[in-house]
């Protein structure tokens, strides 16, 4: 025991060290595991619980957002191959129906040539066989007329 | 000495005077217990009160002592370091609440109206014995932490970064809880003795803002133990590359 005689007191003083040392240590020891049990554990049993569930509330949230870009961007892209999808099928149509106007005008055009020159050729050899005709009687009748006049005189 | 020629009526302030308890041939400081029962036991009630019913949406009691809770983990993790800190929160956060609760119940509850025999209630830290034991603690529990986390690896801390460091730290290690207690026995012995005075002196309005100093400085006092209390250990547990 270390006992001064400090600032005149005839026992203790200021530095008295003495069994309130030990004491006071085990007393803080056991305020340890006191405030532990009663303190430490059961509050940050709490606040720990709650700051899992707040994380994990903010990661769940997170994977959601992804999933929901994942799939805004999958719909995106869907959309986008439709539309050129759809653009080549209006372009392939458009392609088609030029063609068969072409093939329809062209078959049409020569159908129209072939019975236009049918008809020249026929116009031709009816003008021939009806001038031939012609000639034909012309001859007869001179011939007829020849006749009669020889015959007359 | 200096004391015995002020008028008779600065007994009052009764320095390095102790009420003795006699158990066997062992002496106690009575009046250091006496005040550290009454307000751990106040402190007990506090938190039994707030601990209760544990809600998932804190509220009243629970709150503050979450807050507390939050303070005092940040405090141990920041001076610890995330690996090893949950081991140490609980003798940290109790280092923390003694020292406050025994600082401002010293400096806020009017002890003097009590009457000892001999003696006077006052703050329990204002007695060198506690503050000796709580830094003897310290000094143990950075040594135990060293040891149970490193083994004998730990004393390869003695000469880091350089073996010329070995006597300094050696010397450290009787340093730091000298340092300790004497810090926090001098400052709220002085805060009372600086109160004691002034309130003898003029005994209206003027002692207030030194009160309030004194409140301030109890509180960073208590802050200033815990947290070297946490560096120390935390400085033990710490791996050197």
């Amino acid at each position: 025991m270390l006992a001064f005689d400090f600032f005149g007191a005839t026992e203790g003083g200021l530095f008295d060290i003495n069994a309130t040392l030990p004491l006071m240590a085990i007393q803080v020891v056991a305020l340890t595991y006191i405030l532990n049990s009663l303190f430490f554990k059961p509050v940050g049993k709490v606040v720990e619980k709650r700051e899992n569930f707040v994380s994990n509330n903010i990661i769940e949230a997170k994977n959601k957002l992804s999933e929901v870009e994942k799939l805004e961007a999958d719909l995106l892209s869907q959309l986008q191959s439709a539309r050129s999808e759809a653009q080549k099928i209006v372009s392939e149509a458009e392609n088609e129906s030029d063609k068969l106007y072409k093939e329809a005008l062209e078959l049409a055009n020569n159908e129209a040539n072939a019975s236009k020159e049918k008809a020249r050729l026929e116009i031709e050899n009816q003008t021939s066989s009806a001038r031939d005709q012609l000639f034909k009687q012309a001859d007869e009748l001179s011939e007829l007329i020849v006749n009669r006049l020889i015959l007359e005189k | 000495m200096f004391f015995n020629s002020l008028p008779t009526n600065f007994a009052a302030l009764e320095v390095g005077q102790h009420l003795y308890w006699q158990i066997g041939n062992i002496r106690l400081h009575g009046q250091v217990f006496l005040t550290s029962w009454i307000l751990l036991g106040a402190l007990l009630v506090f938190i039994s009160l707030g601990t209760k019913k544990m809600e998932n949406d804190p509220k009243g009691l629970q709150n503050l002592l979450e807050f507390l809770w939050d303070y005092i983990r940040d405090l141990a993790r920041t001076q610890i370091g995330e690996k090893v800190y949950r081991d140490w929160m609980p003798f940290i956060g109790t280092l923390f609440l003694f020292v406050f609760i025994s600082n401002w119940g010293g400096a806020l509850i009017p002890w003097k109206l009590i009457k000892l025999p001999s003696g006077e209630l006052g703050a329990p830290t204002a007695d060198i014995n506690t503050t000796i034991a709580l830094a003897l603690l310290v000094s143990l529990s950075y040594f135990y932490a060293g040891l149970s986390n490193k083994g004998w690896r730990y004393f390869e801390y003695y000469v880091h970064p350089t073996p010329i460091m070995l006597p300094f730290k050696i010397l450290e290690d009787f340093t730091k809880p000298l340092s300790l207690s004497f810090r926090l026995f001098g400052n709220i012995l002085a805060d009372e003795l600086v109160v004691g005075v002034l309130v003898f002196l003029v005994p209206l309005v003027l002692p207030i803002p030194v009160m309030f100093l004194g409140l301030f400085t109890s509180a960073i006092q208590a802050l200033i133990f815990a947290t070297l209390a946490a560096y120390y250990i935390g400085e033990a547990v710490e791996e050197h590359h």
